[in-house]
């Protein structure tokens, strides 16, 4: 038979220790297939291994063994039957007394156990049998770190699953555990010995049963390893971490009540010990084991605990934050560490479970006591030494921490220490019958000691902390009898009344600012105090907002009481818009909402506009209900600004109209946004602005510069943009049915798109017929209207429109034309014939726009003939673009109109930016030509004329970059243009070859200037990833370009652009080969830039590249070596700081060449 | 090689707070003494500590005339500290560095702080001795 002898050889193999661990994995494979697929019975295995299971020689003993515990590792779901298993436990448990096979004796008594019920498992007795084999034969601890890992996994099994044989070992078992755990080191091992113990102990819950005897032993077990110092260095053991370990042994800890006597103290002098981390865990451990150990056993420690807590608060406080502005501060901003923060949880804990010890511990402490002593001799903030400041920081955090815990100890604190507070305030008690024993109407801020003050607003934030915290649980049902309730509100009209009379107005001139803190915080915790529970009147309600308004409208010198005050208000708004208090609400409606937007409209107060707006902005923001009337009323103001500008010309409301406008787009819009479902509110803003522009009758009045116009534009943009389809409908139903009716635009222009060509004629015209300004606004708005649009947003009788906007971006006005690139953006492809006949296709708007005549006197035969002297020739708008007819504005609002147009096709991806991108480099090189021969004879010429030539090359240049770059003002992703993604790189690889082999042919250098111009703009809005792909061709390209830039100051930006594109080629691996063929060029390029005079950042990238250069191969650039330095030493004396530090970096860089 | 520090347990000096410069961005930014106490603050021989912290240099000690390219450093120290030339020299390279030749550097220990401040004073401003002293082996290691 073959497989027996087969058997025998994969046998050997294994237990043979000299073959390598590959072929004894291998043999075990095998084998254990063969049993898995039924070919070999674990009998007949057993059978043939007898002889390696039995023999004296220790180490075949011991690999045939692990052999077949290995086998049996890897059957674990195959199902044996009972018998089998019996023996084999029985043979594995025996085998734990032969020390020398022992490893194979745990992984296999650890298979067998492991095993799942439906494979057949182990039964109770024999389970037994190996535990107690276990307890009689294994010195834990007299074996390797693998092997005592394996004991304790067989424990934990035993554990788990046998649970109850093992507690009828009683003792012994006790017993066993002790002795294996004892002396353990290894953190793994350490891990599973802290949980055994855990599970040992709940296995004896008995107080007085077997465990009580070994409760030292254990606990003087676990004591040796706390505080968890670890010490094995990072990477090693990485599986095992501190914290790991110390949870495990926290949990260990707790496991039982029976500790208590030997953990506690224990803790607690580790409480003292220095180490931060010691401190830190012992805290951790206290709380967790108070609630596990009980309040009987936790109450003798008491006086202990609190004591040393007192001490550990104090003593790990560290410097104090120097603002108090931020948000998340405690107590008097002394940074708190994280065993101040374990402390406080500590206390909370203890206070919970015994309410009553640890008060009267407090309040009788004499520390306590002697610190309200000693806030009585200081009245300032800043009188007060820093050691006290201390003291009072740990008594008041204490005391909240103590006070917010329940209800008991809220009253028990409040009832005593109140009184003491208010006495050394001096404030009056309201007597029963609910006035005041002394009446006085002013309070002196020289009695409001700060100390007490300090105190006085902790306790009252805990109280009121504590009541919000249980109001989610029991409703509105906060005990209103509590004692605590009756003593505030005793002290609560004096107490506000106080803190009032001394921020008012002209009363802080001797406080320090952490003093006006804690009095402003005071009166928010007094107004934000849920009704039911400290109804506090409405008129001290209204007393403090206020007061606080007062502040809002005259202090605005004292910036942090402003800010503070400020805060305050919203707080209170939140509070107010969050808990359903109508009194409030309209208390708070009436004094601050309303009061605020009147101090918009009124000119007598002194408050800055832009702190004015800031102010109401925030307020607003505190609640949708406050916000909502805001708006309104700031709406109301702008447009009423807006009329008194245009109809009585008072232009001082200009400035005051933009402001407002701005603040809509700036604040309220992303507001609204961020907040949802107030789209009403958009809608009616637009339609309130174009009633408005309806109403103004003939408006005459010139405005000097059009920030006002402008600013009203960008919101009605973003008004629009925000809106639904539907709401967009009816604003352009609005605003179409404004500018049909109300102007003569459409009426004009619809007969023929000429006027303004018919008019010009030959003649130059400088002032293009403008329209009325009622006329511009409503053209303008509208632009932005359609621009803000939907694709599916219907617009009426589009025709006429893309006729009037053609009409208007040839008189100049760049809206139009970008209304008209969104238009032609989002026009749907095709109108299908279900759909209303006006609907306007894609094609025939862009027929409309491109093979419209734009006059009709000639035909078309002439065109290709016609130049600069044909006048009222019929043309179109690629015509006006060559410059057919003789007028050079015109050409130029042409240029930007087409651009503007493509620039719609563009994102779309439409194929016919193709023709416009053949437009524009037409307009460049044929007047390139030209205008370069009018250069030469610019002595003769009139120089308006030849300004206006460049200026027309110079707008088909720059055309590539309106092409490419982003836009704020339309055609984006805010405004609904439908973009297709890498459309930037399709027009990079449409336009770069044309552009290089326009660059290859030209021959006249001012047009190759002109082109290297609009191919700087291309490269440099282009994703780096394009230009990196082929960064050979475009380095000499990009070169040039940056040297035609760096001829004009103005062309600034774009050079530093364009430079920040060469060096992202330098840090890219494949770009480097590019310049590392250009070398010569890219350091003579950028050794000049490290001269420009005109832009510190272009200076100092300069450098920064050659310090990338300085990386590249050494033989390379070694040759440019004096080169580089002679320019860097320059740089040295560089008139700016950051540009002298990057010289130093390069010239380093260089001169270790 | 060292025969353990001279000045093995210094007096740590607190770090000053430091305000922070307003950016100009247009207007030119003259070479002031806090630039060069920054560049000089990185050099130490003996200690981990920055010269600040030591307490050898502070912003006062430092003048500078930019339009005549000169800048004068008076640093203190202790009364035999062997090192006071080292510390000289390596202010001296350190600034080399860092301004372009037309600056004159001149460097000198406080009056009264070191026992032969005259002879101190005259080897670190003495061109030749200067260039030999760099060109020392052991000095150029540091």
């Amino acid at each position: 038979m073959a497989v027996p002898s087969e058997l025998t050889q994969r046998i050997e193999s294994f237990v043979d220790a000299s073959r390598s661990p590959t072929q004894q994995a291998a043999s075990l494979d095998a084998i254990t297939s063969l049993v898995k697929n039924d070919l070999l019975t674990i009998e007949n295995l057993v059978r043939e291994m007898e002889m390696y299971l039995t023999t004296t020689d220790t180490v075949i003993r011991a690999r045939g063994t692990l052999l077949l515990a290995e086998v049996l590792t890897n059957l674990a779901s195959k199902p044996l039957d009972n018998a089998t298993i019996h023996s084999l436990i029985k043979f594995f448990s025996d085998r734990l007394a032969d020390w020398r096979a022992l490893r194979g004796a745990l992984v296999g008594c650890l298979a067998l156990l492991r095993r799942k019920t439906s494979a057949g498992t182990v039964i109770a007795s024999d389970a037994k049998g190996v535990a107690e084999s276990y307890l009689h034969n294994l010195q834990v601890q007299s074996l390797g770190q693998h092997d005592r890992k394996l004991c304790f996994e067989l424990l934990e099994c035993l554990f788990e699953s046998y649970s109850n044989e093992l507690a009828s070992l009683g003792d012994v078992l006790i017993y066993g555990i002790c002795e294996a755990v004892d002396g353990e080191k290894d953190p793994h091992c350490l891990m599973q010995a802290f949980h055994i113990i855990e599970v040992l102990v709940r296995l004896f819950p008995d107080p007085s049963g077997p465990l009580a005897s070994y409760c030292a032993d254990l606990s003087e077990f676990l004591g040796r390893y706390f505080p968890i110092h670890f010490t094995h260095p990072n990477g090693e053991e990485v599986d095992v971490k501190r914290d790991d370990l110390s949870r495990a042994l926290m949990l260990a800890f707790s496991s039982t009540p029976l500790f208590e006597p030997f953990s506690v103290p224990l803790f607690l002098e580790k409480l003292s010990s220095s180490l931060p981390s010691a401190k830190v865990d012992s805290l951790k451990y206290l709380s967790y084991c108070t609630f596990k150990y009980g309040a009987d056993r936790m109450a003798k420690h008491a006086k202990a605990i609190w004591s040393s807590l007192k001490n550990t608060i104090s003593n790990s406080l560290l410097e104090p934050t120097k603002s108090f502005t931020s948000e998340s501060l405690y107590g008097l901003g002394f940074q708190e560490s994280e065993i101040a923060t374990e402390a406080l949880i500590l206390l909370q804990a203890v206070f919970m479970q015994n309410n009553d010890l640890f008060l009267s511990l407090i309040v009788d402490d004499e520390d306590i006591s002697t610190i309200f002593n000693t806030i009585t001799s200081y009245l300032s903030y800043n009188d007060i030494p820093l050691q006290v400041k201390q003291r009072l920081h740990v008594v008041g955090r204490i005391l909240y921490n103590a006070t917010k815990t329940n209800f008991a100890s809220c009253n028990r604190f409040l009832e005593s220490f109140f009184p003491c507070l208010m006495a050394i305030l001096e404030l009056p008690e309201r007597n029963s019958s609910g006035d005041f024993c002394i009446n006085e109407e002013h309070i002196s801020p020289k009695r409001l000691h700060f100390g007490a003050v300090y105190l006085c607003v902790e306790l009252l934030s805990a109280c009121r902390d504590l009541i919000m915290g249980s109001g989610d649980i029991a409703g509105n049902s906060v005990p209103a009898h509590e004692a605590c309730c009756g003593m505030l509100q005793r002290y609560s009209v004096s107490l506000t009344n106080a803190f009032c009379s001394t921020l008012a107005t002209g009363a802080n001139e001797v406080s320090d600012y952490v003093d006006i803190y804690f009095r402003v915080k005071g009166l928010q915790i007094l107004a934000t105090f849920p009704e039911g529970f400290l109804p506090i009147s409405e008129t001290l309600f209204e007393n403090i907002l206020r007061t606080f308004m007062s502040i809002i409208s005259m202090d605005f010198n004292q910036t942090l009481l402003w800010k503070l005050a400020l805060k305050a208000l919203v707080h209170i708004g939140t509070f107010v818009d969050g808990c359903n208090e109508s009194e409030k609400a309209q208390s708070y409606t009436g004094i601050v909402v309303q009061s605020i937007l009147s101090l918009v409209h009124s000119d007598d107060c002194t408050l800055p506009f832009a702190l004015k707006l800031e102010a109401i902005f925030e307020i607003g923001a505190s609640g949708s209900s406050h916000m909502l009337k805001i708006i309104q009323g700031l709406e109301e103001t702008a447009l009423a600004n807006l009329s008194d500008v245009y109809i009585h010309g008072n232009t001082k409301s200009a400035e005051m109209a933009t402001q407002l406008l701005e603040c809509f787009s700036k604040k309220v819009f992303p507001w609204i946004h961020e907040t949802g479902g107030l789209e009403e509110v958009l809608l009616r803003f637009a339609i309130n602005v174009w009633n408005h522009v309806e109403s103004w009758k003939a408006c005459n009045v010139q405005v000097q510069g059009k920030g006002i116009l402008d600013a009203t534009m960008v919101a009605m943009k973003l008004a629009v943009g925000s809106c639904s389809e539907e709401n967009q409908n009816t604003i352009i139903q609005k605003a179409y049915s404004i500018l049909s009716s109300n102007t003569s635009l459409l009426l004009k222009e619809s007969t023929s798109i000429l006027t303004p060509i018919h008019l010009e004629g030959l003649q130059l015209t400088q002032q293009m017929d403008k329209f009325s300004c009622k006329d511009e606004w409503i053209l303008l708005l509208f632009a932005s209207v359609i621009v803000a649009g939907r694709p599916k947003m219907h617009i009426p009788n589009i025709k006429e429109i893309l006729k009037l906007f053609v009409a208007t971006f040839l008189k100049g006005y760049v809206p139009s034309a970008q209304a008209l690139g969104s238009m032609i953006n989002k026009l749907g492809p095709k109108a299908t014939e279900a759909e209303n006949s006006s609907d306007y296709a894609l094609e025939e708007a862009m027929d409309m726009i491109f093979k419209t005549k734009i006059s009709n006197s000639f035909d078309n035969g002439v065109l290709s003939q016609c130049d600069g002297t044909c006048n009222g020739s019929e043309m179109v708008l690629a015509d006006l673009c060559l410059g057919f007819v003789d007028n050079r504005l015109l050409q130029v609002h042409a240029i930007v109109g087409l651009t503007w147009i493509g620039k719609g096709l563009l994102l779309r991806g439409h194929e016919k930016v193709k023709d416009v991108i053949m437009i524009l480099l037409q307009c460049l090189l044929s007047d390139g030509s030209e205008g370069a021969s009018e250069l030469e004879q610019s002595l003769l010429e009139n120089t308006r004329e030849q300004d206006l030539d460049l200026s027309v090359i110079n707008s088909a240049a720059d055309a590539f970059h309106i092409l490419m770059s982003d836009s704020d003002d339309c055609l984006n992703r805010k405004f609904h243009a439908i973009v297709r993604p890498l459309y930037k790189q399709r027009f990079f690889s449409i336009a770069m070859p044309i552009l290089q082999s326009l660059i290859v042919k030209s021959d006249s250098s001012f047009s190759r200037c002109m082109l290297y111009r609009a191919t700087a703009h291309v490269i440099s809005d282009a994703p780096l990833i394009a230009v990196l792909s082929e960064a050979k061709k475009l380095t000499p390209i990009l070169l040039e370009g940056l040297s035609v830039l760096s001829q004009d100051a103005l062309d600034k930006e774009k050079l530093y652009d364009l430079l920040l594109v060469l060096s992202g080629i330098l840090m890219d691996k494949n770009g480097q080969g590019a310049i590392i063929e250009h070398a010569h060029n890219v350091i003579k390029c950028l050794t000049e830039l490290v001269a420009y005079p005109h832009k510190m950042l272009v200076r100092e990238t300069a450098i920064q590249c050659l310090v990338a250069m300085s990386e590249l191969p050494h033989t390379r650039i070694y040759p440019f070596r004096t080169q580089v330095l002679g320019a860097i030493s320059k740089a040295l004396d560089d008139s700016k700081r950051a540009v002298r530090q990057e010289a130093v970096r390069c010239r380093r860089a260089w001169s270790v060449l | 090689m060292t025969l353990g520090l001279i000045n093995a347990n210094p007096v740590v000096h607190a770090k000053k707070e430091r305000v922070a410069r307003t950016e100009d961005l247009h207007g030119d930014e003259a070479v002031d003494p806090l630039e060069i106490y920054d560049i000089l603050l990185s050099v130490d021989p003996e200690h981990p500590y920055s010269l600040e912290q030591l307490s050898v240099l502070s912003e006062e000690s430092i003048t500078v005339d930019d339009k005549l390219g000169r800048i004068l450093i008076t640093f203190i120290t202790v009364q035999h500290c062997s090192k006071a030339t080292v510390i000289g020299l390596c202010l001296i390279v350190k600034l080399k560095h860092y301004f372009p030749p037309h600056y004159k550097v001149d460097i000198k220990v406080s009056p009264g702080s070191h026992a032969n401040e005259e002879s101190v004073n005259k080897q670190l401003n003495d061109k030749e001795r200067v260039a030999a002293a760099l060109e020392n082996q052991t000095f150029a290691n540091l």
